[in-house]
């Protein structure tokens, strides 16, 4: 399957595709030195606004900036109307499935899913079954990370259901594209994305416990400063307007959860936490745990405040049940899934055992539940010796692995050190499912592997981030809008019950 | 707002006002310790120094002898004194990383380069000229972060808890300085003669940068009732402890204001502020100098003790 790459803007690299034509003159008129100069600027400006990231056990570098490319990544309102309806598909089955597992286990019962990769699945949550949580809504704020490998070929490549991060990226790439070229925004006319925290706020609020007054109080909760994402928190905490707690701000009693305040103990009812499920409460997890607080669980339990994304999400986004992805759509929605998922061998069938320890240098192989690009192995990029090491840890622990090909990742116009030049891409939209409907801001956030022919885009890999534009496509420009693209992005989503 | 929040930035401003504190402590002893010894005779300005911040027992643990080589490293750099310039700015920054979304962008900007630029700097032979290079940046950082404050702040309670960090340490300060000195302050003491007196007197003024006023306000020669006077009882002067009070009330008063109640706070607050106001130079003299900022100094941190429980736990 890996070849020569689909190019956003140039196609098989003969042409140049609609969508880019305002890019490709933009990069035809404008000097290498102005390039360089807005590159800097765009540095510049990221510095001064303290947006930084932390990457694990690298002392030196407490806080970096993640690598910006000013040349945006472009769609089209009709890519992303197809997009679009995907993502909802896709976000709304993962909701069904995670209110049945946690409930009556029809899936299970019908024998689409195996029971022991729900229930022996370690981020499965035995607190949570029987819960009912406000809508049936487990998965309030998903990332899908969305590669595309040809003109109209999208695929999934994760669920990130539990914490997902990186819109601030969004936000802020935006944000500083408008300040260094107005000239070309006027020109693009491009979808907004500067709604987010509204849409947020308004999700959160939506599934506020039935106990909660009409204008419920929403908190935003952190590990702390030490956190690799704290200036996301921080960031996210602003613009929603609500307060950025750590544990130690809240309490419980009598199963109601309060945080301390300058005029008393105030209630809370919704909490945006950005901890994993582990270090929530030490009561009803790690022990250990000073981050959490106590008895929140509890309460959780009891109906008295709702927590994002809920607890025991984990179970749906791990690399093993994402093989299960287009069944579940199928089983809770009877629909084709709309975005493809890709072709995926679980290492815990010995007939795919076999042929993935036979195809190791052409295959992916990550671990069910890694994250951030590591403990992975890339085929293709690795030699002998860390092939045959591999195959050693995938044969002592099949069940912990899956494989897939290597998908050749669309390259988008990059601006590196000997000019412009393409780079792999990938696209990560953040869905947002409240008790009325699902919205999604147009775009996401765009990664880039900086490195020449590199694949991984993650940030603590050399990974960088580019604006996404969603824009008219210029052949439909006179039509009317876009099939699919309407305004506000969003969808009814039905809410009835299995 | 959240208690902790409230409490990162009441500290916040208590250790940026602790470290151009200490800055202008550490130029007033440099100064005196530069004049002739006659001058200077029987006072040891560094040991002094120390004291005012008091912290001379563990400075006598880990130095011994007070030079200016061991108080500039106690006193600026050391990791292991809390209340170093090092450390107050470290302290600062830790805290307004937790509170960021109550600061403004140009306060962030203030404590996050002086930390960085904090972070290069190291007592290892630096010289005259570049300690008052040092101290003199300490002060800009610390004006720039309050200049920021005060234009950029909404004002609400957050404005106000850090406007409450700033004026208890500095009444804290003011207090303590004239305590070290308290000595000297007294009316009816013999004098020693010589320049002495003059400079001990004009050390204190500089420490708290009033040797100019002073001269605006009393249009004399240094007397030392009118130091004190000055510093504990005339309202102009910013640093004096009854001005402190007056913007201690007031924000107190904020607050209480925004919130619809008062506490135990207020009172005390209110309290001092009044024992201030009505205060005359002759009768603190005849209770003693030195036992009347006892007093003072122990009111202050037991309203430091109110505010905590009052708000910030």
């Amino acid at each position: 399957m890996a070849g020569v790459a689909f190019d956003e803007m140039t196609g098989d690299g003969s042409t140049c595709r609609p969508a880019y034509s305002l890019i490709k003159s933009w990069l035809a008129e404008t000097k290498p030195e102005t390039l360089k100069r807005r590159q800097e600027e765009a540095e510049f400006l990221f510095r001064r606004i303290g947006i930084t990231f932390a990457v694990y056990g690298d002392a030196e570098a407490e806080e970096r900036i993640i690598p910006f490319d000013i040349v945006p990544r472009v769609l089209t309102t009709a890519e992303w109307g197809t997009l679009s309806k995907g993502l909802t598909q896709r976000v709304t089955a993962l909701n069904r499935f995670l209110a049945d597992i946690y409930g009556k286990g029809e899936i299970i019962r019908a024998g689409v899913v195996p029971q022991e990769l729900v229930y022996q699945n370690p981020s499965f949550r035995p607190e949570m079954v029987g819960v009912k949580l406000p809508s049936d809504v487990y998965v309030q704020i998903a990332g899908i990370d969305i590669i595309r490998t040809d003109d109209n070929d999208f695929y999934v490549l994760e669920d990130n259901a539990r914490t997902p991060s990186g819109v601030s990226y969004m936000l802020e790439n935006r944000d500083v594209m408008m300040r260094l070229f107005p000239d070309l925004f006027a020109e693009a006319r491009i979808q907004p994305v500067e709604n987010y925290p509204d849409e947020l706020l308004a999700s959160l609020r939506s599934l506020a416990p039935a106990s909660a007054p009409s204008e419920p109080t929403v908190a935003l909760m952190t590990p702390g400063p030490l956190n690799s994402a704290y200036y996301e928190h921080s960031f996210l905490a602003d613009k929603l307007g609500v307060d950025l707690v750590e544990g130690r701000d809240l309490f419980v009693r009598d199963n109601v959860v309060y945080m301390r305040t300058t005029e008393g103990p105030k209630r809370v009812d919704v909490i945006y936490r950005r901890i994993d499920d582990d270090f929530l409460d030490p009561l009803a997890f790690r022990p250990d745990s000073v981050l959490g607080v106590p008895g929140l669980i509890s309460a959780y339990r009891a109906g008295n405040v709702n927590v994002a994304n809920a607890v025991g999400t984990g179970v749906a986004d791990d690399k093993a049940m994402y093989t299960y992805m287009p069944d579940i759509v199928r089983f809770y929605l009877g629909e084709e899934p709309i975005l493809k998922n890709v072709p995926t061998w679980r290492c815990r069938e010995p007939d795919s055992l076999k042929y993935v320890l036979e195809n190791l240098p052409d295959l992916v192989v990550k671990e069910v539940q890694g994250s951030g690009g590591y403990g992975m192995l890339v085929g293709p990029k690795a030699d002998k010796a860390q092939i045959e090491s591999f195959a050693a840890k995938l044969k002592a622990d099949p069940d912990n692995f899956i494989a897939q090909p290597t998908l050749a990742l669309s390259t988008s116009p990059t601006f590196v050190e000997e000019g412009i030049a393409p780079r792999h891409v990938d696209l990560r939209p953040f869905v947002l499912t409240g008790s009325d409907k699902v919205r999604i801001v147009p775009g996401g956030l765009t990664r880039v592997a900086l490195k020449e022919g590199s694949l991984v885009v993650n940030s603590s890999q050399g990974g960088g981030t580019k604006d996404t534009w969603i824009i008219e496509d210029p052949d439909t420009d006179d039509l009317g809008p876009a099939e699919g693209g309407s305004p506000s992005q969003s969808q009814s989503q039905s809410q009835g019950k299995v | 707002m959240l208690s902790r929040h409230a409490d990162n930035l009441f500290w916040l401003a208590r250790y940026v006002e602790r470290a151009e504190n200490t800055a202008r402590l550490l130029e007033a002893a440099a100064r005196l310790s530069a004049m002739p010894v006659s001058h200077a005779e029987g006072s040891n300005e560094w040991e002094m120094a120390v004291a005012a911040t008091g912290t001379l027992d563990s400075f006598q643990e880990a130095y011994g002898e007070a030079n200016a080589r061991t108080v500039v490293e106690h006193l600026a750099f050391s990791t292991f004194n809390p209340s170093s310039i090092r450390s107050c700015m470290e302290v600062a920054r830790t805290n307004a990383r937790s509170v960021r979304t109550a600061l403004t962008m140009d306060m962030w900007e203030t404590i996050n380069s002086g930390w960085l630029e904090m972070r290069k700097r190291s007592a290892a032979r630096m010289n005259r000229q570049e300690l008052s290079d040092f101290l003199g940046w300490v002060k800009e950082a610390s004006l720039r972060f309050d200049g920021s404050a005060h234009r950029t702040m909404l004002r609400n309670d957050a404005y106000y808890f850090l406007c409450l960090g700033s004026y208890i340490e500095r009444a804290d300060f003011t207090a303590r300085i004239l305590n070290v000195k308290a000595d000297v302050l007294t009316p009816d003491r013999p004098s020693v003669g010589g320049g002495f007196d003059y400079y001990q007197w004009s050390w204190i003024l500089r420490s708290v940068s009033a040797l100019t006023s002073y001269h605006w306000v009393y249009r004399e020669n240094l007397k030392p009732h009118l130091v004190a006077d000055l510093l504990i009882l005339r309202d102009e002067m910013p640093r004096s402890l009854v001005a402190c009070y007056q913007n201690i009330t007031r924000n107190l008063d904020s607050l209480a204001r925004d919130y619809g109640r008062q506490g135990p706070a207020q009172r005390k607050a209110r309290a001092t502020f009044g024992r201030l106001q009505g205060a005359q130079m002759d009768e603190v003299f005849k209770t003693g100098l030195s036992d009347y900022l006892d007093t003072f100094i122990a009111d202050n941190a037991n309203l430091g003790f109110a505010i905590a429980e009052q708000y910030l736990e």
